[in-house]
């Protein structure tokens, strides 16, 4: 039998984390943006979980500020898989009176989806969260657990984490508490990839070179959208620009790039020297720890 | 749902076909350890030009100059400010030949439990030494705990050459030392501020002619297919398909293939295995730490926390566990403490019969007659629990022979445990 590869070892690993939290959870969730890493986690549900059916249902956190592509994608999937799909709505917590939406050209949504996902966690009674995020990510992360414990507020407090050893996930918590569970802890951007690549996985087209009527802000590029005020001195250009994460479109910057394949985009990929949030995420440029304060509070 | 296409290995889908070596880190507070990270991350161009930013910022803010590649690593506001490192950080990085997932551990006495964290699933022990202080005794206690966590291979890095103009002497004299306490694979001399045999070779030690650290560790060989003690796969999970049960889990130990003639622990019922398979279609002569399900010809009543074995090869069966223990709780652990052991995929209830010694890294020395274990401390304590475990000695196999204790009243990790 020929060698385990990292990508058979990194995929072993994840299909063990996600059953274990399918046997030690009662009602645990996917949580499914339709970005790259959500779709590697359901591709590898299937592989943990068929041929029976997830014992869990996927829950996007919607803000309505999407890429269309990347919603249509996310419809196809669901009924590829069968599987239920809740769409958690900002706008409603917005409706609601539980958050105040920014304005002007600066207005994002992404801080919002916070609450809307905390809610949506209490309503249906969550005790387990998959999420797609990586160790790779962002250096707050790389401290985060595979079974990230979150108290009755859903707040993370990184200096109280359970000690995690060997494969051994302490999953016990309290009522009202719950924990976000990390199948791709250990994976890179790059592995990544090269897992949609030998699966064969279909993802959104704004993955790949397009033309984009797009301005320029902070040194990123942001597409037009009828939600996204421009300053004054914005003006629109087309552009050939592909996405690196797909996240809410207010705060998702393109890259410009020619590379319309797979094969191309990773081979971009492998040549950067940005990392992929620091180049394409408005939210983690604010300061040195956004992402540590974000996740503090219960963020993804 | 897609119909996959049937493969003898998942190996044979696979792209890239690189292993995946995992080091844990242990050094003392400035022996370098950061450094050496840094130097590591940033001359396999695993840094990238933001995050180099960012440190270029932080450390202007610190009134440092230039970059101190140890903010790289501590990614906490706390561990900024403080400018120490508080928890286990995990980072990644791949040559052509190799991609490395790297525990860094802080090297803080009240953080031993970081170490024992790390250590537990890495293959080799990267251990730093001061090259103008030798061994002390963090040295000798990170040694220890890779020994006892069964790290497999264990490269010790003796630092700051450049401090010691490069001597040889004092190189042989701590390498005496080393060789002394316990056996380990390679012991070099670098500079990982300066990056000598980082991942460039030195030309300041013309006396040393082994490879530097990054080329010695991509040729590291690890076996991921323990073998010791035969078959172990413990049913994580029951995947039901109409009328068929599939019992899934991760294979612990061994290999397993259709018609391979088994036994169902703890209830010791023999049968046969039916299938093997997997998403991408039946494996044959499965082994390695792959995730898998299996059928059986016989219809038992399996679930979790069940281990299937081969005949002639079965665990220990017992309600009695003698371990070494990592105790990671502020509240110590005495007689009579009742807690939560986890093993494998199966829970129990588990009480502390007696705290039999206590071992003292530094020295190595059991110290008996303990009656108490104290945060961070090691020793050798006796268990009982609710219903059978089905353990093997941690030494023959890291998973079947491992284990957790939790406080019911609290949730935490109070210890981890292997098994004697």
């Amino acid at each position: 039998m020929t060698p385990l590869s990292h990508l058979d070892l990194l995929e072993a690993e994840a299909i063990h984390i996600m059953r274990e939290v399918a046997a030690e959870f009662e009602r645990p969730v996917l949580l499914f943006s339709g970005g790259k890493d959500s779709i590697v986690l359901v591709r590898l549900a299937e592989k943990a979980f068929r041929p029976g059916k997830f014992p869990f249902p996927l829950m996007h956190v919607d803000t309505d500020h999407n890429f269309e592509e990347v919603v249509d994608f996310r419809d196809r999937l669901v009924d590829r898989l069968g599987e239920k799909l809740i769409v958690a709505k900002v706008q409603d917590s917005i409706d609601a009176g539980r958050v105040v939406e920014d304005t002007g050209p600066r207005a994002s949504r992404n801080r919002l989806q916070t609450t809307t996902l905390l809610d949506a966690i209490e309503e249906y009674k969550f005790d387990a969260a998959f999420g797609g995020a990586r160790r790779d990510e962002e250096r707050a992360r790389a401290k985060e657990r595979i079974f990230s414990f979150r108290d009755d507020f859903g707040q993370w407090d990184p200096r109280a984490q359970r000690p995690e050893i060997w494969d051994l996930y302490n999953g016990r918590i309290r009522q009202g508490e719950h924990v976000r569970t990390f199948p791709l802890s250990n994976w890179t951007e790059l592995d990544v990839w090269r897992y949609i690549q030998r699966e064969e996985l279909e993802i959104p087209s704004i993955y790949f070179a397009h033309e984009r009527e797009v301005f320029a802000r902070d040194g990123m590029l942001y597409a037009d959208a009828p939600f996204l005020e421009r300053f004054p001195s914005e003006d629109l250009f087309v552009e050939s620009v592909r996405y690196r994460t797909v996240g809410d479109l207010t705060c998702t910057g393109a890259v410009p790039s020619q590379a319309a394949t797979l094969d191309a985009v990773i081979e971009e990929i492998a040549a950067t020297r940005v990392t992929e949030r620091g180049q394409t995420r408005a939210d983690d440029r604010t300061s040195e720890a956004a992402m540590e304060d974000r996740k503090r509070v219960g963020y993804f | 749902m897609s119909a996959p296409t049937p493969a003898s290995t998942p190996a044979t889908s696979g792209t890239q076909t690189h292993a995946l070596l995992r080091l844990a880190t242990c050094g003392s507070v400035d022996d370098g350890k950061s450094t050496l990270l840094g130097r590591l991350l940033f001359d396999s161009k695993a840094i990238h030009e933001d995050q180099l930013e960012g440190m270029l910022a932080a450390n202007e803010l610190l009134g440092g100059e230039g970059i101190d590649l140890a903010l790289l690593t501590d990614g906490l506001r706390a561990e900024r400010e403080q400018g120490i490192t508080i928890d286990v950080a995990y980072r990644y990085f791949a040559t052509e030949k190799r991609s490395f997932i790297l525990a860094d551990t802080p090297g803080h006495v009240q953080y031993t439990r970081n170490m024992v964290t790390g250590a537990s699933t890495a293959h080799v022990a990267l251990v730093l030494i001061d090259a103008r202080h030798g061994v002390v005794e963090q040295t000798r206690r990170h040694l220890f705990v890779a020994k006892l966590l069964g790290v497999p291979h264990t490269v010790v890095c003796i630092n700051k050459m450049d401090l010691v103009a490069w001597s040889q002497e004092t190189f042989d004299r701590i390498s005496a030392e080393v060789r002394a306490l316990t056996a380990v694979d390679t012991i070099i001399p670098l500079s990982a501020l300066r990056g000598d045999n980082v991942v460039e070779r030195s030309d300041q030690i013309p006396w040393y002619d082994g490879p530097p650290l990054l080329e010695l560790l991509e040729g590291i060989e690890v076996d991921d297919e323990p073998d010791a003690v035969g078959l172990r796969l413990p049913v994580q999970y029951v995947i039901r398909d109409g009328d068929v049960r599939h019992y899934a889990g991760r294979l612990a130990g061994g290999s397993v293939s259709a018609g391979d003639e088994v036994v169902v622990l703890p209830v010791g019922r023999r049968t046969t295995i039916e299938t093997v398979d997997t998403f991408d279609g039946p494996l044959t002569d499965a082994h390695g730490p792959l995730s898998l399900r299996v059928t059986l010809a016989d219809h038992l009543d399996v679930s979790r926390g069940d281990l299937i074995v081969r005949p002639g090869e079965e665990p220990a069966v017992s309600r009695e566990v003698t371990a070494t223990i990592c105790w990671m709780a502020d509240a110590p652990l005495r007689p009579g403490a009742r807690l939560v052991l986890k093993h494998t995929t199966n829970s129990v209830r588990a009480i502390v019969d007696s705290v039999d010694d206590r071992i003292d890294v530094a020295t190595l020395q059991h110290i008996p007659g303990s009656a108490e274990l104290a945060l961070n401390d090691i020793g050798t304590v006796r268990l009982r629990t609710s219903a059978p475990v089905l353990v093997d000695p941690y030494l023959s196999n890291r998973t079947t022979g491992s284990f957790i204790l939790i406080d019911e009243a609290t949730n935490d990790t109070v210890a981890a445990g292997m098994v004697v």
